[in-house]
């Protein structure tokens, strides 16, 4: 339902972005999700990793500048509306989306989404009965 | 052209003797008039009758920024504020100005100053002058507006910025004599070039440059870009503003007005005056401003000063250009800009860690600055919209601090170098 995503600030240099997927290789710490914004000056990488909590140990240990957020995911069928649904949900409810990213694998698209008001937006879900992720779920993909 | 030749081309010999009297009157004015001054000279067992020359000013203490800060706003004025007739100000060590204040006699002898200066150039009450320096408190605008009036000449008070009208006023009113600064300068020639109005239907013929350092490839560039003569004026506010110095048509030195300004070159570290000729911290004495005269005050300009006499007929003392500054002033866009006051902005807001690099360029003719800051662990975020909300904050900030525009620059964690010493937080890329 609800999962610990991490991000990470990082100044538009080459070689950070493997600088970051070097300390989680050593950390054995896998990768299930990934997505950067950018703007000119600097990107925010956020992803769903197998253990967040000795990833975070880990960059913070390299001094990146790196934080948690709780994010929710769902799952949803891989067809045509499936996702206009979902959001209507919650849109219809005044929940706003901050940012989401998703992947599609075979039948099923899991999606993570970063609402303005995360409980608000778990009651709608479960009320509508959209299929919540487990954190566990996530980080195992 | 000499608008006061009985002056400006005087034997140094009765120069002196003008300094002397000047000098004498100007320590008892302070003496009794400026606590601040008698303070001191107590102090350092001294009395006006210990001065009887120009070689005693030795003898008088100095006068530095801080001074003038920890007396801010007016404790230096030797007058009441019913004599003053025009405030000034130009940016601290801190987030307070220095303040200046003007008698009308004070403005009147910065006109008269100023007036050297435009004749000197060959300017004169056929020219229209147009004045692109900032009006305001900045003392640029307004001093080279009213040395132009007092030559005669028609003023045109433009003020900075407005490039487009500027371009449009200087074309259409004919603008023989551009004030500004020499980076604008070479800015208005780029976009006069832009706009396609034809060089020839411009009348511009010189220019006075000032308020911030320029090399002599700055004056070729100004010179060939515009096809105008570029003349140094040099000034700053603590002691009038632009005209405490000026070049004349031999541009071989600026000549500074010392029978109103005296000027000394001394050892920053030793505080000893230096031989003739030897380069050190320029420091001047008023001789006769009313408003508030400052003794041997130390303006952080290193240069060095030449005795001889001109080819130009003058006999003024000229002063090299300026090197640099024996302080860490940066002077950004003619703004007075101290890496303290970046600094404070910095430290007051809690989403920053007190590390940070202030990067300054010239892209285009114009100065910029770049700030790289560190954000608090806790302030990143995983927003980038709170990210840019916190890059605007600090940027609106920096910008009512020092009035000039900050190119803020988030960077990561530990990326801006620690030093155990005295942390270098400037680099100066201009070529100047």
């Amino acid at each position: 339902m609800v999962a610990k995503q991490l991000s990470i600030f990082l100044e538009n240099k080459s070689g950070r972005l493997t600088e970051v997927t070097e300390v989680l290789a050593k950390e054995n710490v896998n990768l299930s999700a990934l997505c950067i914004a950018e703007n000119a000056d600097f990107g925010i990488l956020r992803g769903i990793v197998s253990d967040p909590d000795r990833a975070y140990k880990a960059l913070k240990d390299k001094h990146f500048a790196v934080n948690v957020t709780d994010v929710v995911g769902i799952s949803c069928p891989n067809v045509p509306g499936a996702l206009a649904k979902v959001l209507a949900f919650l849109s219809d409810e005044g929940v706003f989306i901050e940012y989401m990213y998703s992947f599609a694998n075979n039948n099923i698209a899991n999606v993570v989404i970063r609402p303005s008001n995360l409980d608000k937006c778990i009651e709608v879900l479960k009320e509508k009965k959209v299929d919540l992720l487990a954190a566990s779920d996530l980080y195992k993909l | 052209m000499i608008w006061n030749e009985s002056i400006e081309c005087m034997d140094r010999e009765s120069l002196r003797k003008i300094q002397s009297i000047r000098l004498r009157k100007i320590v008892d004015y302070v003496y009794h008039n400026t606590p601040f001054y008698r303070k001191k000279m107590q102090e350092m067992g001294i009395t006006p009758d210990d001065i009887n020359s120009i070689d005693d000013i030795v003898k008088l203490p100095f006068t530095t920024k801080h001074d003038l800060r920890d007396n801010y706003p007016f404790g230096l004025c030797a007058v009441p504020m019913s004599q003053i007739v025009r405030i000034h100000a130009s940016s601290g060590t801190t987030g307070k100005p220095t303040v200046v204040g003007y008698t009308r006699k004070d403005l009147s002898s910065w006109a008269e100053c100023i007036s050297r200066a435009f004749t000197a150039y060959g300017a004169s009450r056929s020219d229209i002058f147009q004045v692109s320096y900032g009006y305001g408190l900045f003392t640029g605008g307004l001093g080279a507006h009213a040395g132009a009036e007092n030559i005669g000449a028609s003023v045109i008070p433009m003020s900075s910025g407005n490039t487009e009208k500027q371009i449009t006023l200087m074309h259409d009113f004919g603008s023989t004599v551009l004030c500004s600064t020499p980076s604008y300068a070479l800015y208005l020639a780029d976009a006069i070039k832009d706009s396609g109005l034809p060089r020839e239907e411009f009348k511009l013929k010189m220019g006075a440059f000032g308020a911030e350092p320029w090399t002599e490839n700055m004056r070729h560039e100004i010179e060939e870009k515009l096809g105008i003569k570029a003349y140094d004026i040099y000034g700053l506010s603590e002691i009038a503003g632009p005209g405490v110095g000026y070049e004349c048509e031999c541009q071989h030195g600026t000549h500074l007005n010392e029978d109103h300004y005296f000027p000394e070159i001394i050892d920053p570290n030793t505080l000893q005056p230096v031989e003739s000729g030897q380069t050190g911290e320029l420091v001047f004495t008023h001789l006769t401003k009313e408003g508030m005269p400052l003794l041997r005050y130390r303006t952080r300009d290193l240069t060095a000063l030449h005795y001889d006499k001109c080819s130009c007929g003058r006999t003024l003392v000229r002063m090299d250009r300026i090197l640099g500054r024996s302080d860490d002033m940066l002077i950004i866009r003619g703004v007075n800009v101290f890496p303290t006051q970046i600094e404070s902005v910095i430290l007051e807001m809690a989403e920053f860690e007190p590390h940070y690099l202030l990067i300054v360029g010239r892209e285009n003719n114009t100065d910029t600055m770049e700030l790289q800051v560190e954000v608090r662990s806790e302030f990143y975020s995983d927003e980038i919209n709170k990210m840019l909300a916190l890059k605007k904050k600090l940027a609106g900030r920096l910008q009512s601090v020092i009035g000039l525009g900050v190119n803020v620059k988030l960077v990561e964690p530990r990326s801006i170098e620690r030093s155990v010493g005295k942390a270098r937080r400037v680099i100066d890329n201009r070529k100047i």
